[in-house]
């Protein structure tokens, strides 16, 4: 019996957690085998999730977004050319949906201030030096309050350099974008995130 | 810093910098401009403040069920699509035969005025006008659109 784990091939009964790259998979993929997609979906979900958090901000809107990209590629597979990243291209209909659900919607289901309170909890949990971690804490609700306010190509220029810690090459390539305007991206980013929080913290 | 090159180069200098990104001849550009001018020696400790802020700031992970149940929503999702699409066609066949069938009936209806027939006969010929308009525009028009993704 098929499951979402197994698949047949010629009358053999293929285990997608077997599969060992992403070409073979999309392989599979590309002659009608959903279940071989289980394999992609496993190894890029948590990066496509982090990815459309960073730029939407909300944790349902992000699992939402991060799932219909994956369902819009599948359907998109066969268009897929070999010697591509799979992430890359994935990233290039994640981002669309993104961009456009801030714009057709205007809305953010939550701050992205409250997004880190759980590491600021346990941080607070774990101190020595209450003082300076209070001043820790500050100063990371006053960055994601700021995170808040950058333009949405912006934050996810931050969010994948510092928090996912991307390459510029491999952030140049994911952006389609010179490496040149992913440090100018950078820049502009830095300096709006510096702007909002110099006169307290730096 | 003179001109707006120099001021330009420097950033881009300064964010590679920061994050461990400059080849050997750039980061000796970048310490030959940085050396000597407090302004830039100021400016470059602010923003390794401020990375090193934001590299420690992490996202709350989503409790562990969201993972375990990702791929089969996900799955759930193309399946459902199918099934969406099977049924619209199956749909599409039905509507135009159902159609053909009323435009049949209402000519051959004998009872029926002929100013009545006119009536059924264009509204059903618009509605049919609008719908294919429709649904080429879904298919064709904003596949094809090279604006589409231009921010409004």
């Amino acid at each position: 019996m098929e499951t979402t784990d197994s698949f047949i091939v010629k009358g053999r009964t293929v285990d997608s957690r077997r599969i060992r790259s992403d070409a073979e998979a999309i392989q599979l993929c590309q002659q009608g085998n959903r279940q071989a997609y289980g394999f992609l979906v496993e190894r890029y979900k948590e990066r496509a999730y982090y990815s459309a958090l960073g730029i939407l901000g909300s944790h349902d809107a992000a699992l939402d977004i991060s799932q219909d990209a994956f369902v819009r590629a599948f359907r998109a597979i066969k268009r897929f050319e070999p010697g591509k990243k799979f992430f890359t291209w994935y990233y290039q209909i994640l981002r669309n949906l993104c961009l456009n659900f801030i714009r057709d919607k205007k809305r953010h289901a939550r701050s992205f201030s409250e997004i880190d309170e759980h590491e600021i909890k346990k941080l607070s949990d774990d101190s020595q030096d209450a003082s300076v971690l209070a001043e820790q804490n500050e100063l990371k609700q006053a960055l994601w309050a700021a995170m808040e306010q950058l333009k949405p190509n912006e934050r996810e220029v931050i969010v994948l350099k510092d928090f996912q810690d991307l390459s510029y090459k491999e952030i140049a390539e994911i952006l389609d974008i010179p490496i040149g305007t992913v440090m100018s991206r950078l820049f502009n980013a830095r300096q709006a995130l510096k702007a909002k929080i110099e006169r307290t913290y730096l | 810093m003179s001109s707006t090159v120099d001021r330009e180069k420097f950033q881009a200098l300064m964010m590679g910098a920061l994050d461990g990104e400059l080849s050997a001849e750039q980061q000796r550009q970048f310490e030959q401009l940085l050396a000597g001018d407090k302004k830039l020696q100021s400016e470059f400790e602010k923003y390794k403040k401020l990375k090193e802020a934001t590299s420690t700031m992490q996202f709350k992970s989503p409790p562990p069920e969201v993972w375990d149940a990702y791929w089969r929503q996900v799955y759930n999702r193309v399946e459902r699509g199918i099934g969406w699409l099977i049924f619209s066609i199956g749909a599409i066949i039905l509507l135009t035969y159902g159609g053909f069938k009323l435009v049949e009936s209402v000519i051959n209806d004998p009872g029926l005025a002929i100013i009545v027939k006119i009536g059924i006969l264009l509204s059903v010929g618009g509605l049919a006008i609008l719908f294919v308009s429709v649904a080429r525009e879904k298919l064709f028009t904003r596949k094809h659109d090279p604006y589409r993704e231009v921010q409004r």
